[in-house]
């Protein structure tokens, strides 16, 4: 469908636009790559009076790395972190999460900030951020606040950003030495929102776990960390046993949703392998790595 | 409605629209550039895939007033002359489509990707075009047109040295 009627601004500094925000609140919707936004225009599922559009903020773009910190500016595009060195050799499972993102002509308009933002529990980088206990940097006319990932997802589509602030960046711990990174899911097609998705950074010092992470998406309406798999992994050497016991321990808590794409069951059981394949391949990525 | 100036196909055009209109509807509807096709209007069908600054776009995704101070280019530039492109022959050869909808789409999604990844193999080529979807080809015949023209490019290479 043709998209409904709005009031269109287009701020030209953060400040202009925290003033539209502080006046509209939450009759206004940000504008950032589009390619969640216009759908849900097209389709009616929003209908925001103000589209702020802040795609000429050019000072919210951009990645740089400071003390162990990568900051990535929230109207970075994807495309952007998928070329960039510093994204590669910083954050691999960012970088391994960004080419599953929609389909290349998505990633040229999309942006990590708008992506982590609208929160689609089924979508890439809310689990990545979730996992690398990413912290999202918020700003409004009374300031600006710093959320850690842990509350920033609050429900389907629904984070804790009030109406009148604005992601501004997002800052991710740069991966220690000795840590391998997968992103595994499962899709009907390439570049399809997956059924199940998973996140896992293995740390290994002298072959042995220092540090897990894994987190799903599409199985809950947030990214779910699997906390009990992570600290039963962490001490232990790698083998094939560890590695399915923490499949069960993962999986266990998981209630996911049934939809026409498949039954909470079979997302539970494909949650189960994800979890193997996801930990056997950030393992063998971590030797590469090295 | 604003007047909006889009630098399209090499030259500035310029027509007044709402914000609401897409570069899709926009470039169809105001600027007569009826080659760019409107399938699905919410991003999933990729039939509307036009080159904004070098890289593929949904049009559909995109509003007009968004595009000032870009560079826009649709199928009609491909073959400004009328005379078909190196993709669009090598398409042609291979027999690619069957009804034309989503031809545009499709032209241009693998324009942008072999203009960045001329030495593309099937699979990477398989894994671009992921995001069109035709109805009627079973999409053999079009990853045969794209990597011919691969296959083409890399011989005019050659044969240059």
């Amino acid at each position: 469908m043709k998209l409904p009627d709005f009031k269109y601004e287009a701020p030209a500094t953060v400040a202009e636009a925290t003033a539209l925000l502080a006046e509209y609140q939450d009759e206004a919707n940000l504008l950032a790559g589009g390619q969640s936004l216009i759908p849900l225009l097209a389709l009616r599922l929003a209908h925001p009076a103000v589209l702020v559009d802040i795609n000429g903020l050019d000072e919210l773009s951009g990645v740089s790395v400071t003390d162990g910190v990568v900051t990535v500016g929230a109207l970075t595009r994807e495309y952007m972190a998928e070329e960039s060195g510093t994204v590669a050799e910083t954050l691999p499972l960012l970088a391994s999460a960004l080419p599953l993102i929609g389909h290349e002509a998505i990633r040229s308009r999309g942006t990590l900030g708008g992506s982590l933002a609208h929160a689609d529990p089924a979508a890439e980088l809310p689990a990545v951020a979730r996992a690398l206990d990413a912290e999202f940097v918020v700003r409004s006319e009374l300031g600006e606040r710093v959320i850690p990932a842990a509350e920033w997802f609050e429900g389907y589509l629904t984070t804790s950003r009030r109406p009148d602030e604005i992601l501004v960046e997002v800052r991710f711990p740069v991966a220690e030495p000795g840590t391998g990174v997968a992103f595994q899911e499962v899709a009907r097609r390439h570049g399809d929102f997956a059924m199940v998705g998973l996140a896992t950074s293995l740390t290994l010092t002298d072959g042995m776990i220092t540090d897990a992470r894994l987190a799903f998406s599409g199985i809950a309406d947030v990214p779910v960390r699997a906390a009990e798999a992570e600290s039963l992994l962490v001490g232990q050497q790698l083998s094939a046993e560890l590695f399915e016991e923490a499949a069960r321990a993962a999986t266990a808590p998981l209630d996911p949703p049934a939809d026409l794409h498949g039954t909470s069951e079979y997302r539970k059981k494909v949650a189960a392998v994800l979890v193997r394949r996801g930990l056997r391949a950030a393992a063998d990525n971590a030797y590469e790595r090295q | 409605m604003t007047d909006i100036t889009v630098k399209v196909n090499g030259a500035p055009r310029t027509a007044s629209a709402e914000a609401r209109r897409t570069l899709a509807d926009f470039l169809r509807d105001d600027l007569d550039l009826t080659g760019t096709h409107v399938g699905c209007e919410h991003g999933v069908c990729g039939a509307c895939t036009v080159i904004v600054d070098g890289r593929p776009v949904r049009s559909c995704l995109m509003l007009a007033v968004q595009a000032p101070g870009h560079e826009v280019t649709t199928i009609e530039g491909l073959a400004p002359d009328g005379a078909l492109g190196p993709l669009q022959q090598a398409m042609r050869d291979s027999h690619s489509f069957q009804c034309g909808f989503c031809t545009p789409g499709f032209v241009m999604q693998a324009t942008a990707f072999l203009g960045a990844h001329p030495n593309a193999g099937e699979q990477e080529i398989r894994e671009a075009l992921s995001g069109n979807i035709c109805r009627c080809t079973g999409y053999q015949s079009i990853i045969d047109g794209v990597l011919l023209a691969a296959q083409r490019s890399k011989a005019n290479v050659g044969s240059d040295r």
